[in-house]
């Protein structure tokens, strides 16, 4: 915490005190893919993580693409989303394709991707 | 690249659903490649970290007490229409990787195995697991130049059954790569259909379980 070092190998404990002092939350509700929106600005005082994110989705934007632009693992970065949506300052657009295990997606679903790939 | 030369280009508002692809193979195989070819931003990458605690404890008098496991992973995007965004995710075929696969790719339409047929035992274990873990998928040799295989040769190297798919691609060339997707959301369709013979899809027999334990 007192010695900034830059780049994402800081020390593991800086991680930590991202997420304070987690390392699992029930954050596993953010799929890689789940889109996140802002739904407020950010505060003053805030934590500079939070203000990026907050920044960052004032259009729909992907947790991986927030893990990236962030450089911190996506498991940290899922606990700190739903930090915010715990406290109602993004919400969560999540997959439709109905994550049952083992299941083949809905073929309406499928039909859209093919129209949307053949017209790339 | 084309006009997205933004990182970060913004998608739209009435974005809803965001869909993953996979993209397997070995090092060097062109994953990367291939997604930057389709994708509308510069593939970015980013990792996940997963610490096994508790288990780890016990395990301290083994050798390199390993207590977490990092992978790295590459990915890009394509948006499909005002609501659907589809990720391509470039995914190293090792084993550690798999140890992750769940938590990362569950959800996951479908894979495309990318292959080197000059390596193509570099494949085998990335087929297996997709098997195991019943995520449907096509496999794609990338043309490196290499001697040529005929399709069978090719099927009885990777242990390949008839019914999944088996295509040639140019991994740089946007429109091979495209054609590739198309592939596998073709076969996703038809298996969902239930037209081709559908066992290939969630194939419960499978082989033994090769547990991908990163720590013993």
């Amino acid at each position: 915490m007192t010695r900034r070092r830059p780049g994402r190998d800081d020390a593991p404990d800086r991680l930590y005190t991202l997420t304070g002092g987690r390392s699992r939350s029930g954050s596993d509700a953010f799929d890689l893919v789940t889109l996140v929106v802002s739904e407020c600005e950010p505060a003053p005082g805030m934590q500079s993580e939070h203000v990026t994110i907050l920044r960052m989705c004032t259009r729909p934007t992907a947790v991986v693409e927030i893990a990236a632009s962030l450089g911190l693992p996506v498991s940290i970065v899922r606990i700190m989303l739903s930090d915010l949506l715990d406290t109602g300052r993004i919400s969560a657009r999540h997959p439709r394709t109905a994550r049952v295990a083992d299941r083949l997606p809905d073929p309406d679903i499928l039909e859209q991707v093919l129209v949307g790939l053949r017209n790339l | 690249m084309d006009s997205a030369t933004s990182d970060r280009a913004a998608l739209q508002a009435t974005a809803d659903n965001g869909l993953k692809i996979v993209v397997v193979g070995g090092f060097g195989v062109g994953k990367t490649t291939m997604v930057r070819s389709v994708s509308e931003i510069r593939p970015l990458n980013t990792e996940e970290t997963m610490t096994r605690a508790g288990e780890a404890v016990d395990h301290l008098d083994g050798v390199q007490s390993k207590t977490s496991t990092t992978v790295a992973f590459d990915f890009g995007r394509i948006s499909l229409d005002e609501r659907s965004v589809l990720y391509l995710f470039g995914a190293p075929g090792q084993e550690r990787f798999w140890f992750l696969w769940d938590r990362l790719f569950s959800g996951t339409l479908g894979a495309v195995v990318l292959v080197d047929t000059r390596r193509l035992a570099d494949s085998w274990y990335a087929i297996d697991r997709l098997e195991h873990h019943g995520t449907p998928f096509i496999v794609a040799c990338n043309d490196f130049g290499g001697p040529l295989h005929t399709e069978q040769q090719i099927r009885e190297a990777l242990d390949l059954s008839d019914d999944v798919p088996l295509v040639e691609c140019d991994a740089r060339d946007r429109s091979s790569s495209k054609y590739v997707l198309i592939t596998l959301v073709e076969h996703l369709h038809a298996l969902s259909q239930g037209n081709a013979s559908a066992t290939s899809a969630a194939r419960p027999e499978i082989t033994p379980e090769k547990t991908p334990e990163p720590t013993s």
